[in-house]
């Protein structure tokens, strides 16, 4: 992991990664100073994002931008930080599109956990306030390539707004991409759930009590005419008393705010698009377990999707035993919209390339795959202008693997840049396996 | 000898017979001898034996001779049954009628540790849990309820066996017939049968709070009372136990209610010495083999499934095919019962509504059932199988006067049930139908102005019109006994007629008014009866249906399949052996073995199956997994190591179809981590289609589940805690006194051995003085190295403070699971002689698992332990392969020593290093054909083997798939076809889909899983 060699501004760029890492702790992994000078990529396996692969190409950086990728590019002569990517692939920095990263420590423990607001209704509720930029949990995932995450609220109807963060920052006012960039709206369940305990010995569990599904369509209605009320609100030339929560969902009207829709089942991605059109929203379907049965509908009223949990069991047993493995590529060839995304609560994020590698063993093309983590997750939260592919033009959030990121048999993440700055890949994990290595002599 | 008509007569419920000598008469004394002869009836006297225009006389509530040219004696009324069928009356041998309203919990599992009841709440000199009940008798519960008996009469039953359906062993049942006298009169055997259950019902302590848990306490019963009965030092007195012995030698009858608990009850009783009846669930066609070999008698219920309504394709969308199917096969199970020979009786239990109990009857022999074969399942089966046929169950001398008189054969849909005779005491049903009224009647009326006759038409008891030039809709109505009738004589005309009158057959006559209030008389006779319609019930053909699959779920097989010689030829071969990975090489797997293995190998007979460009591993082994059970977690107590997954495992999990996809072939199936010392879990191989003994890994040593930390001692989120231990302290004492506790005992069984055999004692047998605890036991067989523990836990404190309890105990941790500090703690496990069995990757989801690392599996395996890669998840059991690969890419581990982590290495924690893990010579046939380099996401599992036998092909899988949608679309259509016939619907249930797992799972599982932990 140092074959890079360097020219200039050697000292200021591998210092952290030269230092030994028995001393240092979680709290000495720096966020990276910021780097104004020009940075070149050599060698490198160029995976674009857009589907593009350059072999043995070039990316040229200045001042944070991407300004040159190619084949054949020159070396200037000095002034320049040098990567030598041979062997290794570059990537576009992956971005986890739903994450709790930074709201939530421990799960089980409650004192650690900032996601979930009490209330119904709570769009003027902003996961950017209570984001740890200290977590433990994110020198992890960036290890694996995940520079940008969408940090989102739960609970309640709606949850709040949702931003995307960087992911090396002091403070979150440093962490913010994309402040405030949709609200996210949890549809009330349309199947019905029988009741939790279905005792055991081939007992079932009992009926649910009510019609759960017609209480779910009034909360949707009750919603509605909440949207309705919020418009009119909007619409006035003047505010005489202002209303926190309708003053949080105005931009959703003029489609400045996502609206993140979570459901799963087409009944629901019915409701969800009927919405959609009322108010003429800039809506993304989250979760979306079965939305390949209605991949077309999707398609026609161009409304993406992100797919929460690739790994996944079918839904019924009924089912291909790879369904939810096969999912993006069904969307893929309905020219849906789609992100992969890992919210997998047992391991934190880190896994999203295998998520999208998932997606590639079953019948994706790999550069699809990573577009579904990288460029297509960036269209969705709104940030393609400014990442998700090695473009010119972009922010250089990038990474550097010596394998197929997709594929953990050779995915071992070496570099990653986050707007031109290199990130000391140190984390929680590493440290204490050096710790542990230490005791018993290991190298 | 007065001839009536029964239309007149059976008004009042006239009691007759005697009266009880005990009980004071309010009045005059009023004995009757109750003779009746039923004359020119077609006398079913058993479901097999047929007398036409026969005589049966009855006598003081008993049956005195049946006959075709008997003497009628000139006591009795005789009652002409020309046209008539008399039956039996049914017996129902597994009914609640006259037991008091039971409290119903709301769920049969689980139960609330902020709040534990951890022992029994019943007063008095019981034994010490809740539901083993078998004092309660239900001949003392008993108090008769006349709606209820008269609804269980007017579908023909006579004849009871009630009992409490409350908790495991639920006591005595009492044999009751369903008149309405004093409970003395009607109650035949107050003691007829003793009842058991797997479901411990009302009780609100926390044991047993799982399937293997209710077998294990059923088990431990069985033994404390045969020691209460020899040798109960100690004990004091103990009721409940003394009941359980006084009711041995009743008929033991089994409320399984479900196919593979039918299997599960009756090893029971094989281990017991007893032969239950059981009653079944409904499902026991799906493996009917293995329920003849029971050799048991059955109760069958006939609560078929309602049709749901699938129109709605959203809601079509998530009922399984497997619920399709039983609802399309449910009304076939009392027929296979009787193709197999197998003895059964049918009961009104778990009807929505007794009502519906004819019609279910007929649809069970629409499906195939016998008449023969179902009337006697309600009659003589059932009066057998409780030693009544004496006395009920055929139309025989000396028997009950129980019968039904019916129109027609009993089970066609005409026919109606007329009148019920209980013990003598005739209860009218339908009486009105007695006499057939549908036909036309000369209708004349008569006033001062002389008499007009019309042509009354009628068509039921409430449907008639006047026919003429018009024909004229009347109101009308007969019930038998009463007539009314008002009709306009013309069309439009204003003029009224209202007439009442009565009926006497085919005579009516009566009084009525016309409307100008001008009196008359009427009366109407028969002129033409009209055409029966043909009976609807005859034997309509079979629906073409499904068939049925092992196991019964999608993807199933219709035939076993087979293990057949292969040889695999030009793989990639990884080993899991010294010799590593072996390019272009050969496999020849011969009577489910490695036979040979090597380059250019040839047999002749052996299937081949080119491997060119693909990858062969041995099938992968999952040291921690939770699929293909009905419970998992007896959390009831923080010792529960009697508890045995074996007891309850269901074949009937797609998990295990699934996992072959991921290459998967051994699985240990592991209780869960709600308590200290959990239950002894049980090695399967996937061989998909097997039923639950065929999963066995067979010559596997035996484990059991260890736990530690948190989850022991409920500690996360939404929990609370009262039950012993609720700290790291706390466990490491559970742990402690357990093993004291099970040195004693061990010491306590070879002090008595000894004792016996210095005394030489006929037969030297400890247990005839100590009682056997199945707890201990289990624990005594880990002390002598005769069963394993595998150890949930997370952090190095409580790591090290269970081997130095082992250390100083005399046992060791064989294997530690989950085991996420491993690496900090890595040689003092060494030197203990454990094991590791780990996760990849997983972190930061609960607080003991924040130094959870990745490069955990390398430093332990670094250190010179024997380092596996585990699932404890459905889901993730398919992708163990990538698992494994991980320690790759985290700690820079060999790729042949990563795969080992999920083949060999598992193999030789278990102990079973010898049968699978790698692939030499000798071994079993587990193996895989990847599509790509075993290690990349990109690797697909082509073929799974286990022992020779392809369980899993994708091309086979790609053909099924199109099955699964072609049957899918068959039994909605046959779904859509009953509701648009007019057939009832109910909506759609969603098919959930139980998980079970260590309770610490923070991901989806799929829409339809809810999961247990």
């Amino acid at each position: 992991m140092r074959k890079q060699h360097t020219l200039l501004a050697a000292a200021l760029l591998t210092s952290s990664l030269a230092a030994p890492l028995s001393n240092a702790a979680q709290d000495n992994v720096y966020p990276a100073k910021p780097y104004a000078g020009i940075l070149q990529i050599r060698n490198a396996t160029i995976h674009v994002g857009n589907g593009e692969v350059i072999e043995n190409g070039t990316i040229e950086v200045n001042n944070g931008k991407i300004i040159r990728v190619g084949k054949d590019l020159p070396t200037p002569a000095s002034g320049v930080m040098l990567v030598d990517a041979a062997g290794r692939h570059a990537y576009p920095g992956l971005i986890l599109s739903i994450s709790n990263l930074g709201l939530v420590e421990i799960p089980t423990v409650r004192a650690t956990s900032d996601v979930q607001e009490i209330g119904e209704l709570n769009p003027s509720i902003r996961s950017i306030v209570a984001y740890n930029t200290d977590s433990k949990i994110t020198n992890t995932v960036r290890s694996n390539g995940i520079l940008l995450a969408n940090i989102v609220p739960d609970g309640g109807t709606l949850s709040g707004s949702s931003s995307v963060v960087q992911l090396d920052a002091w403070n979150w006012e440093d962490a913010a991409y994309r402040m405030d960039g949709g609200l996210h709206f949890r549809m009330p369940s349309l199947f019905a759930r029988p009741s939790r305990f279905g005792g055991f010995g081939g007992m079932r569990g009992g009926a649910p009590d009510g019609d759960p599904v017609k209480k779910a369509l009034e909360e949707i209605e009750a919603f509605k005419a909440f949207l309705r009320e919020a418009r009119a609100y909007a619409a006035q030339p003047s505010v005489k008393e202002p209303n926190l929560k309708m003053e949080a969902v105005r931009g959703l009207f003029d489609r400045k705010q996502k609206f993140y829709i979570h459901c799963d089942v087409v009944k629901e991605i019915l409701v969800a698009l009927d919405l959609v059109k009322e108010f003429g929203l800039d809506a993304v379907i989250v979760g979306g377990s079965e939305c390949w049965r209605v991949a077309g509908l999707l398609k026609q009223h161009n409304v993406p999707v992100i797919l929460n949990q690739m790994h996944e069991m079918p839904t019924l047993s009924d089912d291909d035993i790879d369904q939810p493995y096969k999912t993006p590529y069904l969307l893929q060839q309905a020219g849906v919209l789609f992100a992969i995304n890992d919210a997998d609560g047992q391991h934190r994020g880190k896994n999203l390339p295998f998520n999208a590698g998932t997606a590639a063993a079953y019948g994706l093309a790999r550069e699809q795959a990573l577009s579904a983590i990288t460029l297509n997750a960036a269209k969705i939260l709104g940030i393609a202008d400014r990442t998700g592919s090695l473009e010119v033009g972009k922010d250089a959030n990038i990474v550097l693997s010596k394998g197929d990121i997709l594929d953990m048999r050779s995915s071992v993440v070496t570099h990653a840049f986050i707007q031109g700055r290199q990130l000391d890949l140190n984390d929680k994990h590493k440290q204490l396996n050096e710790r542990y290595r230490q005791k018993y002599g290991l190298q | 000898m007065k001839k009536i008509l029964p239309l007149l007569w059976g008004l009042s419920l006239a009691i007759p017979s005697m009266a009880q000598s005990t009980f004071s008469v309010n009045g005059v004394a009023d004995h009757r001898s109750g003779v009746y002869a039923f004359l020119h009836a077609t006398i079913h006297r058993d479901a097999k034996t047929v007398l036409n225009d026969a005589t049966l006389l009855i006598r003081d509530g008993k049956v005195e001779s049946v006959g075709n040219s008997l003497a009628i004696p000139s006591d009795a009324v005789v009652v002409d049954c020309a046209g008539k069928h008399l039956y039996p009356s049914f017996i129902d041998v597994f009914a609640d009628y006259g037991m008091p309203p039971q409290a119903q919990r709301s769920f049969a599992g689980g139960f609330d540790f902020r709040n534990i009841q951890l022992n029994s709440s019943q007063k008095g000199a019981y034994g010490w849990n809740q539901s083993i009940r078998p004092e309660v008798e239900a001949s003392k519960l008993f108090a008769a309820d006349e709606a209820k008996a008269k609804g269980l009469r007017d579908i023909g039953f006579g004849t009871v066996l009630t009992h409490l359906k409350d908790g495991i062993a639920r006591g005595t049942g009492a044999v009751v017939t369903l008149g309405s006298r004093k409970e003395n009169l009607e109650m035949l055997k107050p003691r007829a049968s003793a009842h058991y259950s797997f479901n411990k019902g009302s009780s609100m302590q926390s044991y047993p709070s799982s399937m293997m848990g209710s077998i294990s306490l059923l088990r431990q019963s069985y033994l404390d009372a045969g020691w209460y009965r020899n040798n109960n030092k100690g004990e004091g007195i103990n009721l409940t136990l003394q009941a359980w012995n006084a009711i041995q030698d009743l008929p033991q009858v089994f409320d399984a209610g479900e196919k593979w608990n039918v299997l599960r009850a009756d090893r029971i009783g094989d281990e017991f010495g007893v032969q239950y009846i059981i009653k079944g669930g409904g499902n026991e066609y799906q493996r009917i083999a293995a329920i003849a070999a029971t050799k048991a008698s059955f109760i069958l219920p006939l609560n078929f499934p309602a049709t749901m309504d699938v129109e709605d394709p959203n809601d079509a969308r998530f009922v399984s095919l497997a619920d399709m199917k039983h609802w399309e096969l449910a009304p076939t199970n009392p027929a296979a019962f009787e193709r197999a020979g197998i003895p059964f009786a049918l009961t009104t239990a778990e009807l929505r509504d007794v009502k519906g109990f004819a019609a279910a009857i007929r649809k069970a022999i629409e499906y195939g059932l016998s008449e023969t074969a179902a009337l006697d399942a309600l009659t003589l089966a059932p009066a057998r199988m409780l030693g009544l046929q004496e006395m009920v169950g055929s139309l025989e001398p000396g028997k009950l006067a129980n019968l039904i008189v019916t129109s027609g054969p009993v089970f066609s849909e005409q026919t109606q049930i007329l009148q019920n005779w209980v013990q003598g005491v005739k209860y009218g049903v339908k009486e009105d139908a007695w006499k057939e009224i549908k036909g036309t009647y000369a209708l004349t009326l008569t006033t001062d102005k002389g008499q007009t006759v019309y042509v009354l038409d009628v068509k039921g008891s409430a449907a008639a019109s006047i026919l003429g030039k018009d024909t004229l809709m009347a109101k009308f109505s007969h019930d038998g006994k009463l007539v009314r009738i008002s009709f306009s004589p013309e069309k439009r005309a204003r003029g009224q007629y209202r007439l009442s009158g009565v009926s006497q057959g085919a005579e009516w006559y009566g009084y009525g008014e016309d409307s100008s209030g001008l009196a008359l008389t009427w009366s109407a006779a028969l002129q033409s009866t009209a055409t029966p319609k043909a009976d609807s019930a005859r034997r309509r053909p079979s629906p073409r249906m499904g068939a049925i699959t092992y196991p019964f779920l999608p993807f199933g097989w219709t035939q076993q399949p087979a293990a057949q010689d292969l040889l695999i030829r030009n793989a990639t071969v990884w080993t899991s052996e010294s010799q590593g990975r072996l390019e272009q090489t050969d496999i020849l797997v011969k009577r489910g073995k490695i036979v040979q293995i090597g380059k250019g190998l040839a047999d002749p007979t052996a299937r081949v199956i080119d491997a060119t460009g693909k990858h062969v591993t041995a099938g992968l082994i999952d040291e921690h997994s939770h699929i293909a059970a009905s419970s998992i977690n007896e959390g009831g107590q923080s010792v529960t190591s009697e508890v045995r997954i074996a007891d309850n495992l269901n074949p009937d999990d797609i998990n295990i179809y699934r996992q072959l996809s991921g290459g998967v072939t051994t699985s240990h199936i592991l209780h869960g981590s709600a308590n200290t010392i959990g239950g002894q879990t049980q090695l399967i191989k996937l061989r998909w289609g097997a039923d639950d003994e065929g999963l066995k890994f067979k010559g596997a040593p035996g484990f059991i589940k260890f736990a530690l930390g948190e989850n022991v001692k409920r500690s996360s989120l939404s929990q609370g805690n009262t039950r012993f231990p609720d700290t790291r302290m706390g466990v490491e004492q559970v742990l402690t006194d357990a093993f004291h506790r099970a040195k004693a005992y061990e010491q306590e069984l070879r002090r008595v051995a000894a004792e016996q055999k210095s005394r030489k004692a006929a037969v030297v047998d400890p247990y005839r003085e100590v009682r056997r605890d199945l707890e201990l036991e289990a624990l005594v067989e880990i002390l002598n190295r005769q069963r394993f523990i595998t150890c949930h836990s997370y952090v190095q404190s409580e790591i090290n403070a269970a081997m130095k309890v082992g250390e100083r105990l005399g046992f060791t941790f064989n294997t530690f699971t989950h085991i996420l500090e491993g690496y900090k703690v890595a040689d003092k496990m060494k030197a203990h002689g454990a094991n590791a069995s780990t996760f990849s990757d997983w972190w930061a989801y609960k607080n003991e698992v924040e130094h959870a690392i990745p490069q955990n599996p390398t430093i332990m395996h670094k250190v010179g332990l024997n380092v596996a890669i585990n699932s404890d998840d459905a889901e993730m059991a398919r992708r163990l392969n990538q698992e494994a690969a991980k320690s790759v890419k985290y700690g820079g581990m060999s790729e042949t020593d990563a795969l080992n982590m999920v083949t060999i290495n598992p193999a030789r924690m278990l102990h079973v290093e010898d049968k699978v893990g790698s692939i030499r010579v000798g071994k079993d046939a587990d193996l895989v054909i990847w599509s790509d380099h075993p290690l990349s996401i990109y690797a697909r599992a082509e073929k799974t083997l286990v022992d020779g036998v392809v369980y899993f092909d994708r091309e086979q899988d790609a053909a099924m798939r199109r099955q699964v949608a072609a049957e899918r679309n068959r039994l909605m259509g046959r779904m859509g076809a009953e509701k648009r016939g007019g057939g009832p619907v109910v909506p759609a249930m969603p098919s959930y889909q139980y998980l079970y797992h260590c309770s610490d799972h923070l991901h989806s599982h799929g829409l339809l899983t809810i999961d247990i932990d």
